[in-house]
This record gives C-alpha cells, structure tokens and sequence, in this order.
C-alpha cells in the first residue's frame, strides 16, 4: 500500500512537471516572434536583422516616421471604416436571416441555404477580373462601399448557417406563449429572441471584424491608389522589397494596428464557449 | 357574408395565367396585387429589350469588332442579365404559386382580401421570411453567384495574354482548356505537381493545428494548473493577431541571413550538447520553406481549435471520467475511449471546414515566400498550392484566365464533392429533421 502511494506521488509530480514544461514551452514559442515585433518598433535602430534584441534602446521615433512619412494614419482610417461598415452590416443581415431559417418554414428554405454554402466554396481567384469588371461598370472601383459588399457577401453564408444552429438552440415556446400574447413578429424577435442571442451576435460582431482586418487579396485588387489603401496592403510594401525593407515601420504598424483587434478579441472571448459549442457542434 | 364570391375559382386557370405574373392575381380579383405584379413584368421586359438582349447577343458572340466590341464586359454583361432573368423566373413561380393559394382560399372559404390594408397586412404575414431574408440573398447573388458564373464561363473561353480586350476579341472554345490541362504535357506536369503539394500541405497543415489544438486543450483543462488564465490568453493570441501582421514577421524571423530563427535560435540551440545546426536555408530550398509554412499555419491554426475543444471538454460529464477510474482505466484509455471521441463527435464538421480553409489558404503562401523558392513550371512556385498559383495565372506579365479559371472549375468539382460527402457522412445538414 505504501509502495503504491509513493508510486502515485512520483506520477503526479511526472505528470505536474511535464505538464508546466509543455505549457511554458508552448507559451514562449507564442510569445517570442510577438515579442520581436513589438521590440522592432520600438526599437532606435533599423539594423536589418529580425531578431531579440538584448540590449535595445527605446523610441518612438519609429511611429513619428510611420505618421510622417508615409500614409499609414489614412490607412488607419480607411481599414477601421471598412471593418466597422462590414462588421454592421454583415451582423445585422446574417442576425435576420439566421433566425428566419431557424424559425419559418418557407419555400426554398432548405436547398436556398445549402446551395450557397456550396457555392461559396468555389474560389473566387480566378473570378478577380470580374470583380474588377463589376467594379468598373457599376463605378465601384477604389470605393470602400463596393469592397464592404464584397466581404459582407463571402461572409454570410458559413455564418448564418452558425447562426441558425444558435437560433435553433432557443426554446421555440416562449416564441408561442408570445404569440398567444399577441406579440407579431418584429416583437417576438426583437423583445425575445435577440436579447438571448447576444452570445452569438457578439462572436459574429468579432468574426465579421477580424476578417476584412486580415485580408489582403481583395484589398490589394480592388483598392487602387495609395490613398485608399488599407493597412494590410500599406504595410506589405515596406517589406515587399527585399533589398530596401523597412522593418521598424513596419513592426511599428503591425503594433498599432493589433492593439484594437486585440483588445476587443480578449474583451469577447467569454461569449466564445456558448457561441462556438453551440453553434459549431449542431452544424 | 361574401355571398357575391360564391362562384368557384379554377386553381389551374389561375395558376397558368400567372405565366404572366399579375393575370392570375387581376383574375382572383385581387386587382392591387395584380398590377403590382404587372408592373414588375412590364420593368422586367423593358429592361429586357432595351438592355438584356443585346447584352445575351453580346454574350454569344463575345464581340465582332475589336475595340469597338470589348469582349470582357459582353461576357460580365451576359452573365449580369442571367442573373436578373433568373430573379424574374423567381417571381413567375412565386405569382403562380401565390395565385393557385389564393383560388383555393376563395373556393374554401369565400373569402378574399381586397382591401389595401388587409393585403398589407397579408404581405407582412406570409412575406416576412423573405423580408428578411431579401437582402442576404440579394448581396450573395452578386458576390458569390456571379464571379462564380464568370469563372465558368471564362473556362470556355480563350482569354488569355494572347487575347487581352479590347485590341482582341475573345472567343469560345469549348473544353479547349480542360483538355489541355490534362493531355498537354507542359500543363499537366505543372498541375499534377502542385495539386500533390496541396494535398500534402491541407492534410499536414490541418492535422497539425487541430492535434495541437486538441493536446493543449487537453493539457490546459487539468484542475490543478496555476494561472490558467494566463496561459488561456496567451494561447489566444496568434487567432487575436490579424494574420497577415504575423506571417509577415514570420517572413523576415525565417530570413535566411539576417533572420531571428538562423541567427537566434539557431545559436541558442547549439549550445545544447551534441547538437551542431548550421544555417537553415528557409527561403531559398523547397524543403525548408514547406517545412516553416506547416509550423507557422500550426502556429497559427491552433487557438481556433484549442477554444472550441476546451468548451467540449467542460461539458464531459465528470462522471464518465470516475466510472473509468473506477475501472482502472489509465490515462491513455481514458484519453482515446472518452475524451477523443467526445471531441470529434461534437467538432467533426468544424473540423472539415478547416481542411477546405487550409486547401484555399492563399495568405500564407502568398505573403510568406510568394509561393517560391525557384519554379514548377506553369509560372508556380515550388511552395505554390492551386490557390496561389491561380493568382498568379490571373495576375502575372503574361495571364492565362481561361486557364486559371478551367483549374478552378476542376478543383471547386473536388472540394465540394469531398465535402458533401463528409458532410453527409456526419450529418451535420440533417439534424433539422429532428426538431
């Protein structure tokens, strides 16, 4: 009996020991490339190599030349307005009609969803020109609306379909009850349903900002002069040349543009468990 | 009440004459909703003479005249007016499904609305799913539907460096491009390379960031860890990080002379004893650059999957778990008879939906080496996946749309028959039947 305890103490601290090694490891190969870029921008010198620096001395000079000498302010601007439109629309138009395919039943439920979940994974690369084309005739070229419209379409088939799977997960009877209250539609929707889908809207809300944040492709094509680019293009030309980079304006940029998305992703992950489970799990 | 509707309503009669959406409604004597009808048909077929046939001539013909004729914009012209057609074709059979409603209303009942107030309110009723749905389907029809079309029909087409409009028109040429694709040699070799890299990419790629998902979640989970949230957090940040801020650093670390990775890492990891590194050469030898394209998408990739299996994990009845000590189960057992199959019972179609991401991740592999080192032929990159190398088809000095698109067209068959059937296989469209 002794033996075993032993036995099992010696498990536990083995399990203990290695578990923190795993832990530990894993966290400093998280935080080491972050913690380059942070110091490359705050760092004095622009030596070329891309490394921890140990003795390092700190500045801002950094940001006064990524403010001063180039547009990064404007593709600030141009990226949280395009984000912040998409992020609205997308939301608002995947919230009514998720819950539509999970409440109603209608002609063209069904195959209408899934036939565009299909679609959609047909690349649309080779398609570009004809964005571009579109662009030109409906006089959509270099404007944020027309790149709003394009990203808030990719985004809404996969996140309605999650977001019908959190609609089918609230209890139909207070729907009914309702309605023998008399309540129509709007009421039962906006007074019943929406307060409980807050979980999920909030997801949605940080899904439909994080992605047009991320792109680069479409930005790239569909945005053309230096003045309405977006921050993702901006920064890929001051290391795009591999004989002139600029890393510390770079690294400059990458920071300030992370602090946001950051803090909004830390601020919402509590919603993260019930809105991934449930919608994720059920389809 | 309605004694003046006592007369029968044929249903077929109504439903055939709202062939021309508007008669059948004017003959149920709903005379408003009738016009309403009308007046769709009337903007529809004006639309339709004054623009859509010329713009179906033009998508047959693609053009006779260069420079006057540019046959690009006939090609998306064409496919914009199908796409309005066919939106007409939906309200056709919505007034003559409406129609043959309303007659067996009024044969039943003897009742029918007239007044404008009680169609509205009819309207609002019945109407209220497609309210809301209108503008998802709206938007999608030309985000999605129509680049979609347009890939396809550029597949048939000839449009390439050689056949730039306006100087050039471009033609149609049938299954030109697929036959080339599979029988010329030069294609072929090009295709066959890098759709095998793909392959190899999504399968090792995804695999590595739901395994590493799957362990830290499974690590992290344990009751008496210190700091759980921190690690939590951290654990986070590479999905917080907008990605292409952190494949851009990842792009100068792996930098083969001036990179933290050689000349950091590297070092420190010699001194360990017995272990001699020399500089890796990540961005200029095939190898290495794939080797440091699958660490940095597991890097990368992980958090998604490490969230989602965490919140599965908290809702393992701990019961289970006691029943198995009970049982002697070790740990291993434990792990592969309860915890595994609970995770992939819940995720499994999550998880499919990474594999698709990884096959389509252009992002990566464009930002990262720009689908280099060196070159397959075709004009890819030895890293290049379809993906990638499609871009560059379409974007490079010389382009080969019709090309680009045939190679689309081919995989989109592939990644969506893969997914339907796993789909299927997991249910994950059929669990609505159960409500």
């Amino acid at each position: 009996m002794k033996h075993f305890i032993i036995n099992q103490k010696i498990n536990k601290f083995f399990n203990r020991f290695f578990t923190y090694l795993f832990l530990i490891v894993l966290s400093v190969i998280i935080l080491y490339p972050l913690l380059i870029t942070v110091q490359s921008a705050f760092n004095v010198s622009n030596l070329a190599a891309f490394a921890l620096d140990t003795h390092m001395k700190w500045t801002l000079d950094n940001f006064h030349q990524l403010f001063t000498q180039s547009l990064y302010l404007t593709w600030f601007k141009n990226t949280m307005l395009i984000v912040i439109l998409t992020m609205v629309i997308q939301v608002i138009i995947v919230t009514l009609a998720g819950y539509t395919y999970s409440r109603y039943r209608f002609k063209g439920r069904k195959n209408g969803l899934i036939f565009f979940l299909i679609i959609q994974m047909v690349p649309t690369m080779a398609a570009l020109t004809a964005f571009f084309v579109l662009g030109l005739i409906i006089n959509g070229l270099d404007q944020y609306w027309y790149l709003t419209m394009v990203y808030v379409g990719g985004g809404i088939p996969m996140n309605t379909w999650l977001m019908k799977g959190y609609f089918d997960t609230i209890p139909r009877d207070l729907d009914e009850s309702a309605r023998i209250d008399g309540a129509g539609h709007l009421r039962i929707l906006c007074q019943i349903n929406l307060p409980l889908a807050m979980p999920m809207i909030a997801v949605q809300a940080l899904w439909a900002f994080m992605g047009p944040f991320g792109d680069y492709l479409l930005a790239a094509f569909l945005l053309r002069s230096p003045e309405n680019m977006t921050v993702a293009v901006g920064l890929q030309q001051f290391i795009a040349n591999p004989t002139n980079q600029n890393v510390s304006m770079f690294a400059a940029g990458s920071f300030l543009i992370s602090i946001p998305i950051v803090i909004l992703f830390l601020f919402l992950q509590r919603y993260f468990k019930s809105g991934l489970t449930a919608g994720g799990t059920k389809g | 009440m309605n004694n003046h509707q006592s007369k029968k309503k044929d249903v077929r009669k109504a439903g055939l004459l709202s062939l021309i959406p508007g008669f059948g409604q004017i003959y149920n004597g709903q005379i408003l909703k009738g016009l309403l009808f009308l007046l769709i048909t009337a903007i529809f077929l004006i639309e339709l003479v004054t623009v859509g046939v010329p713009a179906f001539q033009g998508f047959f013909t693609l053009g006779t005249v260069p420079i006057r004729d540019h046959s690009l914009f006939l090609l998306v012209k064409g496919t914009l007016q199908l796409i309005i057609t066919f939106v007409f074709l939906m309200v056709v059979l919505l007034s003559i499904s409406d129609a043959r409603q309303v007659a067996k209303q009024q044969n039943l009942f003897g009742s029918v609305n007239y007044s404008v107030s009680s169609m509205l309110k009819n309207v609002w009723e019945r109407g209220f799913p497609y309210l809301l749905t209108f503008p998802a389907y709206f938007i999608m029809l030309f985000v999605i539907v129509f680049p979609v079309l347009v890939t396809l029909f550029m597949a048939f087409t000839n449009y390439d460096f050689y056949h730039i409009p306006p100087t050039k028109l471009i033609d149609w040429v049938g299954l030109k491009n697929f036959t080339n694709m599979f029988f010329l040699s030069s294609y072929r070799a090009t295709f066959v390379t890098v759709l095998g890299w793909t392959i190899i990419w999504t399968i090792l790629a995804t695999t590595g960031q739901i395994a590493l998902g799957i362990i830290t979640a499974v690590v992290t989970n344990q009751k008496f860890i210190v700091g759980k949230r921190i690690f939590r957090i951290i654990f986070l940040l590479p999905w917080a990080i907008p990605a292409f801020v952190t494949i851009m650093s990842f792009s100068n670390m792996f930098n083969d002379s001036i990179g933290a990775i050689n000349q950091q890492v590297l070092t420190l990891v010699n001194y360990l004893p017995f272990v001699h590194i020399s500089d890796i050469p990540w961005k200029t030898d095939p190898f290495w650059t794939k080797t440091a394209l699958l660490m940095i998408q597991t890097w990368l990739g992980f958090p998604y999957v490490f969230v989602m299996v965490t919140g599965v994990l908290q809702s393992i009845p701990d019961d289970l778990y006691e029943a198995a000590n009970i049982d002697g189960a070790n740990f291993l057992q434990k792990f592969t008879k309860i915890t595994l199959p609970m995770i992939l019972f819940a995720t499994a179609p999550v998880f499919i939906t990474q594999y698709t991401f990884n096959f389509n991740n252009f992002s990566i592999i464009y930002l990262f080496n720009s689908g280099g080192p060196g070159d397959v032929g075709g004009g890819a990159g030895s890293t290049d996946i379809l993906i990638s190398w499609i871009y560059k088809l379409t974007t490079g000095t010389s382009p080969q749309y019709a090309i680009a698109s045939a190679i689309t067209i081919v995989i989109s068959i592939i990644v969506i028959s893969i997914s339907l059937i796993t789909f299927k296989k997991t249910h994950a469209f059929n669990h609505e039947e159960m409500m």
